[in-house]
């Protein structure tokens, strides 16, 4: 019988795909990958917490939110690549250390 | 083992090789599609809990919004044709370490608590209590959420936008570097 526990396993190796992703990419748009993992396994612990454990839905307007904030991140973080990347010709993570040209 | 059991099965065993290439991957392409299956596989899951107006919200938004700006960006930032170097990998033990210790921390929460389950989960789609609540009660942060976005958007234009030349400047070369418009 599938239950919680299942579905937060499955957002808790999401979670820890994204993990990974964030802490050993070089490349920045292979960090905000990550970064999305992590938010999409936030969310899916919100939905199986709302449908297993309460009658309401504020499990998932949690969610809603958390993809309305992801929404906007995404579009204001790779901006910001982009314009890193047409100052430096480089978005490695690891070389970006200089505010400056 | 029920339908519904073997399609958590396939939608798990989908989101969760997906994820595994996005993490792995060392092309940064193949990274940006696994992205696209991992959300298709956590929609699904979204309407095993009868979540289905999230579901909808997941593949239009995620499916169709992010991951396309994500392989856009992609394709502005490197040279495709050189794909396969594209996503180097820094530091895989200690990542690695940390990500299974995570991993572990929450499987040791998720096996040891004992969750205040329903006595019986209701099936009823959500959709309508969902907008039912976002223009009642929950109507200031819908419209904060609505102004946050527009403030994203206005504020991701300036910063991507090209630096405007001043009229000095237009007879100058061309920035080296710089190939074609966007």
């Amino acid at each position: 019988m599938i239950g919680l526990p299942h579905f937060l396993v499955v957002a808790g190796l999401l979670f820890a795909a994204g993990v990974y992703t964030v802490l050993s990419r070089r490349n920045a748009i292979g960090i905000l990958m990550g970064v999305e993992l992590i938010l999409n396994a936030a969310g899916l612990n919100f939905v199986a917490f709302n449908h297993y454990t309460t009658t309401g839905i504020q499990g998932g307007l949690f969610t809603v939110f958390i993809i309305v904030l992801a929404a906007a991140e995404a579009a204001v973080a790779l901006a910001i690549v982009l314009a890193i990347y047409q100052n430096l010709r480089d978005i490695d993570a690891h070389r970006l250390d200089s505010l400056q040209r | 083992m029920g339908v519904f059991d073997v399609v958590f099965f396939a939608l798990t065993a989908l989101t969760v090789l997906s994820a595994c290439v996005v993490a792995g991957s060392r092309n940064i392409v193949y990274s940006g599609f696994a992205l696209i299956f991992t959300f298709l596989g956590v929609a699904g899951l979204y309407v095993q809990l009868a979540a289905d107006f999230l579901a909808a919200m997941q593949v239009l938004v995620y499916v169709g919004g992010i991951t396309v700006v994500i392989l856009f960006a992609v394709m502005l930032t490197r040279d495709i044709g050189q794909a396969a170097n594209t996503n180097p990998i820094l530091n895989r033990p200690a990542s690695l370490l940390a990500a299974v210790g995570v991993f572990m921390m929450s499987l040791v929460l998720i096996l040891g608590s004992d969750w205040p389950l329903r006595p019986e989960v209701s099936h009823a789609p959500m959709s309508a209590e969902l907008g039912r609540a976002l223009l009642g009660k929950y109507l200031l942060p819908f419209e904060v959420a609505s102004l946050l976005l527009l403030g994203a958007l206005i504020g991701a234009v300036i910063i991507a936008r090209r630096e405007v030349k001043g009229p000095e400047a237009a007879d100058a070369a061309p920035a080296a570097g710089k190939e074609g418009g966007r």
